[in-house]
């Protein structure tokens, strides 16, 4: 990929955004149990944060739970009878045990030990022996809920008292321009779980730039057509607030010369970048590709804090990055297909899962090593240069949010 | 009584069904760290060469329907999909540079 894409008037992406700068970063807010305290409540406690997709809730009474291990919090979510997914503390308001575990359908919420029944709205309908209580109201004790909205079918919740910001205010509109994405038609579903041994951020970055790729990843092209000197350049990137996208020009693999693609890819026409050819899925919006690149490979979504969506020709990747301590953090991947309408497109999808997660598994094996160098302390000015321009950006709104928290 | 796991059409590939006829891929994946390179080419070396075809014998079922045989054959072409990786891309069972991490898959269509 040798293509000299237009950088933006002031030369630069990174001075496109001057309150960037251009100067070294610093990671001291990936090694600090401190900053990680300041996260919780400035970052975590106050942004939307994406749980799970509308299709893990299908019917009136389904249910899932979910935690959130940076804020110390248990939630389940709910298909209530009015079709609204709603949010509540997954805790009983008799002496606090856990309502629910895992997912299911219910025609209501039982706490297996109290006996005390909620309807899906969360409201408390029944409690054995009411008349032995004291001044007891069950309008005065529901599940506590928390802020729930949905966005293109993902279900967001705010952990806040009071967010600052409706979910759509918050995402804006870079990322409201995917409305019109096709999500619901993609639902066949590969998901993976890793516990990494560093800050949720260093993972964040190393899906947010393709300055590596060449040098980690050298076996995504076959030996014989490797060429050593090989750089990659980002064909757009784009901030909008807290969020961030980068997208880069692809290659329709089946027009490649055969060396160029390992046998396996060639054998089952699938492989690093997906299925070659995937099933239309309808007009796909502007704003999927704002750059306008030709020919458009994906368009990588990061949005902030810790959820990413990669929209690849026909499919899309989804990453969330859910901190666990300052240096650990358990990472959630998902592929999204059109249902397979055929073995052979099973067997498609199948690839691409399994060529994901070896690529992955190089980006997470660097994990360890780096957040134990940068916990040594020694350097904390890192040079970024102009295509690893959103993780300079990551780094800049996680301390912004904090700084504005600390200041408000 | 036979303990016939594939189609009639891929018996030379019996030998390798009882190890590779793996329904998920935490249980392929295991098998392939714990097999030698030289194991994973011997089935590499047999079954690559009758991938396609392999491929269009299942494909001639519907997904919601495939016979047992088939399901076998299904599990064995992902196990080669698998064994790919370590043969064709990363020469070694591991992929390079994975150091200690792990990814473990918790949900996958079936079959």
């Amino acid at each position: 990929m040798t293509t000299q894409w237009a950088k933006p008037p002031e030369g630069s992406w990174t001075e496109h955004y001057p309150e960037l700068g251009t100067g070294p970063i610093s990671f001291r807010d990936s090694i600090s149990p401190e900053f990680y305290a300041l996260e919780r409540d400035a970052v975590f406690t106050r942004a939307w944060l994406n749980l799970c997709r509308v299709e893990e809730l299908p019917e009136v009474g389904s249910y899932l739970t979910k935690d959130i291990e940076v804020t110390n919090s248990s939630l389940i979510l709910v298909h209530g009878e009015d079709g609204r997914i709603r949010a509540f503390h997954n805790q009983c308001r008799h002496r606090g045990a856990k309502v629910a575990d895992g997912s299911g359908r219910e025609p209501e919420l039982v706490c297996a030990r109290s006996g005390w029944r909620y309807a899906l709205d969360g409201t408390l309908r029944h409690v054995p022996n009411q008349d032995s209580y004291f001044d007891f109201d069950t309008a005065d004790y529901g599940l506590v809920p928390v802020h729930c909205d949905v966005w293109a079918g993902f279900v967001f919740v705010n952990l806040d008292a009071q967010p600052r910001q409706t979910l759509r205010e918050f995402l804006g509109p870079m990322v409201t321009g995917l409305d019109d994405y096709p999500f619901g038609t993609l639902t066949e579903r590969y998901d993976w779980v890793a516990h990494n041994n560093s800050n949720w951020k260093i993972f964040a970055d190393a899906f947010q730039e393709y300055y590596h790729v060449p040098s980690l990843h050298t076996q995504q092209v076959p030996a014989e057509v490797r060429n050593p000197a090989a750089g990659f350049t980002c064909g757009h990137f784009q901030l909008d607030g807290p969020h961030r996208l980068v997208s880069t020009a692809g290659t329709r693999r089946w027009l490649l010369a055969p060396e160029y693609m390992y046998p396996i890819e060639r054998a089952t026409q699938s492989g690093l970048v997906g299925p070659w050819r995937t099933p239309d899925i309808g007009d796909l919006p502007a704003g999927l590709n704002p750059g306008g690149i030709e020919p458009w490979g994906i368009s990588n979504f990061q949005i902030f804090p810790n959820l990413e969506i990669l929209i690849y020709g026909g499919w899309y990747l989804l990453y969330r990055y859910w901190p666990t301590s300052h240096n650990t953090h358990r990472f959630e991947a998902y592929t999204y297909f059109h249902p397979a309408r055929t073995v052979r497109e099973r067997i498609e999808h199948e690839v691409a899962a399994v060529v994901l997660k070896e690529f992955a598994l190089q980006d997470a094996g660097m994990l360890g090593g780096t957040q134990a160098a940068l916990e040594y302390d020694v350097v904390d000015e890192f040079p970024v240069n102009d295509q690893e321009i959103l993780v300079r950006h990551l780094h800049k709104v996680t301390l912004d949010w904090v700084q504005e928290y600390q200041n408000r | 009584m036979t303990d016939k796991r594939l189609p009639s059409a891929f018996a030379e590939l019996e030998p390798f069904a009882q190890t590779w006829c793996l329904p998920t891929e935490t249980e392929r994946w295991d098998q392939r760290l714990s097999s030698s390179m030289a194991e994973m080419q011997s089935f590499y070396d047999a079954f690559f060469p009758r991938l396609e075809e392999a491929i269009e014998y299942c494909d001639k079922f519907s997904l919601d329907d495939l016979p047992d045989d088939a399901t076998n054959l299904l599990h064995l072409i992902y196990s080669l999909v698998m064994v790919a990786m370590s043969i064709e891309i990363m020469h070694q069972p591991a992929p390079v540079d994975a150091a200690d991490a792990v990814m473990i898959r918790t949900g996958e269509p079936k079959p």
